[in-house]
C-alpha cells in the first residue's frame, strides 16, 4: 500500500499538482492482514493550487478489505467516493476486522457513493495465463486498484509502468501480471458505468524548474551530504537503528560515494559518542535517533557542550513516552532536547517544517554548530520524516561554501589556549596532529581561556555565563521572526516543526473569512528570536497550536509573560486544517472581539 | 621527502598539570613508563592521542603532553572508535579502569574490541572503585568487604582477559604497575599491533584495596606466583625456575621439573596460534591454584575497522558519478514546472 501511495504521488507530481503525503502504518512488521491493526494507510493530496498538508477529510477512500474499511471511514467526506473490494468482505474477513455483519449490506454506507468491485476475482482474471499461484497474483490486488484511480483522475500511468519494468526487472512474470492488473483497474474504470464522473486537477502554481518528490528523512540525509561537501569535511554518522530515523542511516550508508562514513554502533550512547569522537578528529560528526535514543544519549551531548566541539543532533519525534507510538507523530521533545541534561546546558535547536525544508534545515544547523563551536539539535517527526512533497532540484554550483578554519601555532600563537574565545564567542577548532597545539579537554569545568580543570566558583559561574551567551548569539545567524499576516490583530497563530503547514494553512483561510488572524512560524526553538516577545505583544490573542500538551506554550508564557493559549492535540495523528480553523475562530469569538 | 624527526624523551611527554593522584598510588608508576616508552614509537606528541572515561585511571589524559580527552564514564572506546575511523593517522591509546571498562562500559568494550579498531586500551585493575572512594569492582573477589558490601561482596567477579579473548581480541595481554620494565615493554607491544591491544594492568590502590596484588609484586613470593609468557619458551616459573605447567587432558596442571618431567613435557606459548583456546585457558589461570600469567596472551592479525571502512569509502568513490550532488538530486522521476509567476 506504502509503495502504491508513493506512485500515485509521483504519477500526480508529474501531472504539475502540488501534492503532500500522510502514510500510516503499523508499528508491527508482522502486523496480521486484515485485522484493524494491521491496517496500512497512504494519504495523499494532490491540487491546482499550492498546498501544505496532506489534507483533512477524504474525496475518495480505497478499502481492500473490511478492516481498512471500518478504520477509515470516519475520514471520508459525505458524499465521497469509496471504493472497495467486494470479494474480500467474506465471513472470515469479517471476523478478522472484528465485524459481526458485512458494512456492505447494512446502511452504514449510506453516506458515501460507495462503488463495489470484485478486484480480487477480475485481478486473478486478467493475470491467470501467466501460471502464477493464486497468493501471488492477489499481490497485484492492489495494482488493479490503482489503475482504477489512476483513470478516475485522469493521471498517467507512464511512470507508475516504469516503476513496475524497474522493480521487477528480474521477475518478468510478476512485472507483467502487475502491468496487466493496473490496465484492467483502468480499462474497468473506462468500460463500467460505475463512476459517473472523473476529475482533472490542473496544474498548481509552482516556481519554475526542474522538480522530484522528495521524503523527510531523504532530503534530511541529502541536506548532510551537501553541508558536508560545501564545508569540504568528511561526514561521520554514528547512529542505531530506530524507527522512525533508521532511514537516513540507510540513505547515508550509501552515500560513501560522498566520502561519508557510517557506523552502525552497538547502542545509542556509542552512536553520539563515536560521532563525537570524529568531531574532535576535524569531521562532520552526526548522530541521528528518535526521543527514547536521545534519552540515552543525553549524557553525551552534555559532554559535547562542555567540549565546545560542532556535532548534529537529530531527533526524529514520535509518539511516547518510552516506546509510545513508533510509527506515529508527535512533538512531544521539545522539553527533553532543550531542558533533558544535567546542569545548565544550552543547546541550540531548530525544527524542520517540512520534508523538503529538511534539506535546509540540516544545513543551516551545521552552519551553526560551527560557527558556534557548540552541538545543534534538529527535529523533525515522523509525520516529516516519511512525508513527500515535490522539491525543486536546486543548483548545486550556487550553494556558498561553508567556510570552517583549524588554526595552526602560527595563527593562536603560544601557550596555546584552547578555551579562547572569538567576537561570538566560539574556541578555536583545533585538531590533533596540529603540531605544538597539543591541549586536552573533556567533561570537568574548564578555567576560562585556559581549559586546565578548574573548582573556582567564580570561574564556574563564568563559564556558565559563557555557554549560555553564545548559545545566545545563535540568534544573530538565525534572524527576525516571519510573520505571514496582518502585523498586528486579534490573533497570532505560532507554530513550530512539522504543524507548519496544517497552521499556516488554517491561519490563510481564517483570514479569507475576514478574521484578523497572522501565523508566525518559528525555526528556531532555541534560541528563539530576538524580537518575537515584540511580535506576541502586538495581537490580542496568541494561539500555540502543537500535538503535545503544551511544550511551546510553557515556555513562552515563561519567557514573555504573555497569556499565550494552546490547542492540544495526542493522537499520534498531525492537525487536520479545518480543527485549526475552527479553533482559531473559537479563540477569537471567545474572546468577544469577532469581526 | 626528509622529515627530520626530533628525538624526544620521557619529559617532552609530560604535560604542565600537576598530577593529583594519591601518594604511593600504583597509577604513577603506569604513567612514567607510558611517558617513557611513547618515544620509542618515533611519533611527534601531535600524532598521539589519550582518551579515557571515569575515574582516578582516567585524570591520565591530562597528565600527557599530547592530545587528550577525559569523556565520560565508560564511553573511551566508543570516543576513541570515531577518532580512529575520521583520523587513522593518529595513534590514539584508551585509559580506563576496572569499573569504567567493565562495568559501565563493559558494552562498548566489547564491541570495540571485536571490531578490530586499531586502540591501545590501557585497563587499570584496582579490583575496587577507588575515585568514589572505596565500593567493591566487577573484579572485586567473592567476600570483598567495602563500603557497599559491609558482609562482603557476593558477586562473582569478573576475569578482564578471559572477557576480552571471548570478545575475539586480537591482542591481549597483562603486566603489573611496579614491574616497570616488563610493564614498559607490554606496552610498546600494544602500541605496535594494529587492531586492538588490550592490557590489563595490576594496579595498587594503596588507599581503598592496599595490597590486592601483594602475591604479584612482593619480591619474596612474586616469582613463585606468577608465569611470565615469553613467545616460543615453554612455561617455566618459580623463584628456581624449577616447575612449569603442563596439560593434562584439557586442564593445566603445575608441574616440577625434574623426576621424569623435562621442559619437553611442558607447554610452550604460542601467542600467534589461530584458536584462543590456549590464550582463553591461560586466562582462567588464577592465584592461588596457579601462578597467574604476565606478558602477551594473544597477538593475531585480522583486518582493522578504520581500514576496511576506509576501503569501501576509496571502493565507492571510483563508482561512475561518485560525489555529484547534483546527479543525484536529478536521478529518478523528475519534471519540468514553468515559472507562472507564483
Ligand atoms: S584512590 Fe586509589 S586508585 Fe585512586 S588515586 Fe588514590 S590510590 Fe590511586
Amino acid at each position: 500500500m506504502q509503495l502504491l501511495g508513493s506512485q500515485l504521488t509521483q504519477a500526480s507530481a508529474i501531472a504539475g499538482n502540488d501534492v503532500a503525503t500522510f502514510p500510516d502504518f503499523p508499528a508491527e512488521i508482522r502486523a496480521p492482514r486484515g485485522t484493524r491493526a494491521g491496517v496500512s494507510g497512504f494519504q495523499v493530496q494532490f491540487a491546482s493550487e499550492e498546498i501544505f498538508t496532506p489534507g483533512d477529510g477524504l474525496d475518495a477512500l480505497v478499502a481492500m478489505n473490511p478492516a481498512a474499511l471500518v478504520t477509515n471511514v470516519s475520514d471520508l467526506k459525505h458524499g465521497g467516493i469509496l471504493i472497495v473490494d467486494e470479494d474480500s468482505f467474506a465471513e472470515k474477513d469479517l471476523k478478522l476486522a472484528k465485524l459481526k455483519a458485512s458494512p456492505l449490506d447494512t446502511d452504514s454506507l449510506e453516506a458515501y457513493r460507495l462503488i463495489k468491485v470484485g478486484i480480487t476475482s477480475l485481478t486473478r482474471r486478467a493475470v491467470e495465463d501467466l501460471g502464477l499461484s493464486v497468493k501471488e497474483a492477489d499481490r497485484c490486488r492492489n495494482f488493479f486498484a490503482m489503475g482504477l484511480v489512476f483513470w478516475l483522475y485522469g493521471r498517467s500511468m507512464e511512470s507508475t509502468l516504469r516503476f513496475i519494468d524497474q522493480k521487477f526487472k528480474k521477475l518478468p512474470s510478476v512485472a507483467e501480471a502487475n502491468r496487466r492488473a493496473l490496465n484492467a483497474g483502468w480499462n474497468y474504470g473506462e468500460t463500467t458505468e460505475a463512476f459517473a464522473t472523473t476529475y482533472h486537477i490542473g496544474p498548481a502554481k509552482l516556481h519554475g524548474g526542474t522538480y522530484r518528490n522528495i521524503m523527510g528523512n531523504q532530503a534530511l540525509a541529502w541536506g548532510l551530504v551537501t553541508a558536508a561537501q560545501r564545508s569540504n569535511k568528511t561526514l561521520f554518522l554514528g547512529s542505531y537503528p530506530i524507527t522512525p530515523a533508521s532511514d537516513i542511516l540507510h540513505d547515508l550508508s550509501r552515500f560513501k560515494g560522498f566520502g561519508v562514513q557510517t557506523f552502525q554502533a552497538e547502542d545509542e550512547i556509542a552512536a553520539i559518542c563515536s560521532a563525537i569522537g570524529a568531531a574532535f578528529g576535524g569531521s562532520m560528526g552526526v548522530t541521528t535517533s528518535s526521543g527514547p535514543g536521545i534519552a540515552l544519549k543525553m549524557e553525551g551531548l552534555g559532554l559535547a557542550v562542555m567540549l565546545e566541539l560542532p556535532l548534529l543532533v537529530i531527533d526524529i519525534q514520535r509518539g511516547g513516552p518510552s516506546t509510545g507510538l513508533p510509527t506515529k507523530t508527535e512533538q512531544a521533545d521539545l522539553l527533553q532536547v532543550l531542558f533533558g541534561r544535567n546542569g545548565e546546558c544550552p543547546v541550540p535547536v531548530i525544527a524542520a517544517q517540512s520534508p523538503g525544508d529538511c534539506f535546509h534545515v540540516a544545513q543551516e544547523a551545521w552552519e551553526v554548530a560551527v560557527r558556534l563551536m557548540t552541538p545543534v539539535i534538529i527535529l523533525s517527526d515522523g509525520y516529516i520524516a516519511n512525508g513527500a512533497e515535490p522539491w525543486r532540484i536546486p543548483n548545486v554550483s550556487e550553494f556558498p561554501p561553508i567556510k570552517i578554519h583549524h588554526p595552526t601555532a602560527e595563527e593562536v600563537g603560544l601557550p596555546f589556549r584552547p578555551y579562547e574565545r572569538d567576537e561570538m564567542l566560539a574556541r578555536p577548532w583545533v585538531v590533533p596532529g596540529t603540531p605544538e597545539l597539543m591541549h586536552r579537554i573533556g567533561g570537568l569545568e574548564k578555567e576560562d581561556g585556559t581549559g586546565n580543570i578548574s573548582y573556582d566558583p567564580e570561574n564556574h559561574q563564568k563559564m556558565v555565563h559563557i555557554r549560555a551567551q553564545k548559545v545566545a548569539n545563535a540568534a544573530q545567524l538565525a534572524g527576525p521572526c516571519q510573520v505571514d499576516g496582518p502585523e498586528t490583530g486579534d490573533l497570532l497563530v505560532v507554530s513550530w516543526g512539522g504543524t507548519y503547514g496544517a497552521c499556516m494553512t488554517a491561519a490563510r483561510q481564517a483570514r479569507a473569512q475576514g478574521l484578523s488572524v497572522a501565523h508566525c512560524h518559528l525555526r528556531w526553538l532555541n534560541p528563539f528570536p530576538t524580537d518575537l516577545g515584540d511580535v506576541l505583544r502586538r495581537y490580542r490573542k496568541v494561539l500555540v497550536p502543537e500535538l503535545n500538551m503544551g511544550q511551546l506554550r510553557m515556555l513562552l508564557r515563561a519567557k514573555y509573560l504573555v497569556d499565550v493559549q494552546g490547542y492540544n492535540k495526542v493522537k499520534g495523528k498531525p492537525f487536520t486544517v479545518g480543527e485549526l480553523v475552527e479553533r482559531i475562530q473559537a479563540a477569537i469569538v471567545e474572546d468577544g472581539q469577532a469581526n | 621527502m626528509n622529515i627530520q624527526l626530533p628525538v624526544l624523551n620521557s619529559s617532552d611527554f609530560a604535560s604542565d598539570q600537576e598530577v593529583r593522584w594519591c601518594p604511593g598510588c600504583g597509577d604513577y608508576s603506569i604513567l612514567a613508563q607510558m611517558r617513557k616508552m611513547l618515544p620509542s614509537l618515533g611519533l611527534p606528541q601531535e600524532k598521539i592521542v589519550f582518551i579515557s572515561g571515569i575515574g582516578c585511571s582516567s585524570r591520565f589524559p591530562y597528565y600527557m603532553n599530547t592530545y587528550g580527552m577525559h569523556s565520560i564514564h565508560g564511553r573511551a572506546p566508543a570516543f576513541a572508535t570515531g577518532l580512529k575511523v575520521s583520523r587513522p593517522d593518529l595513534t590514539v591509546f584508551v585509559i580506563t579502569g576496572d569499573g569504567d571498562a567493565l562495568s559501565i562500559g563493559g558494552n562498548h568494550l566489547m564491541h570495540c574490541i571485536r571490531r578490530n579498531v586499531d586502540l591501545n586500551i590501557v585497563m587499570f585493575n584496582n579490583s575496587i572503585y577507588g575515585l568514589t572512594k572505596g565500593q567493591y569492582s566487577p573484579t572485586s573477589p567473592q567476600g570483598h568487604v567495602t563500603k557497599s558490601t559491609p558482609m562482603g561482596s557476593v558477586d562473582y567477579p569478573l576475569s578482564p582477559l578471559s572477557v576480552a579473548i571471548g570478545a575475539e581480541a586480537t591482542f591481549v595481554a597483562r603486566s603489573i604497575d611496579f614491574n616497570t620494565k616488563h610493564l614498559g615493554e607490554t606496552l610498546h607491544r600494544a602500541a605496535m599491533h594494529k587492531g586492538t591491544s588490550f592490557v590489563e594492568v595490576y594496579q595498587n590502590c594503596n588507599v581503598f584495596n592496599d595490597g590486592a596484588w601483594e602475591y604479584a609484586t612482593n619480591r619474596d613470593v612474586k616469582d613463585d606466583n606468577l608465569l611470565v609468557l615469553e613467545q616460543g619458551k615453554p612455561m617455566i616459573f618459580a623463584k628456581d625456575r624449577d616447575k612449569g605447567i603442563r596439560l593434562n587432558g584439557l586442564t593445566p596442571e603445575v608441574v616440577s621439573l625434574g623426576a621424569g618431567v623435562t621442559e619437553d613435557d611442558l607447554l610452550f606459548h604460542d601467542e600467534t596460534a589461530p584458536s584462543p583456546h590456549v590464550a582463553f585457558m591461560l586466562s582462567r589461570m588464577r592465584h592461588p591454584e596457579y601462578p597467574e600469567p604476565i606478558g602477551v596472551f594473544r597477538n593475531v592479525q585480522r583486518p582493522t575497522l578504520e581500514v576496511q571502512i576506509a576501503e569501501q569509502v576509496d571502493l565507492a568513490k571510483q563508482r561512475p558519478g561518485a560525489g555529484d550532488l547534483q546527479k543525484m538530486f536529478e536521478a529518478g522521476e523528475t519534471w519540468e514546472v514553468e515559472e507562472t509567476g507564483a
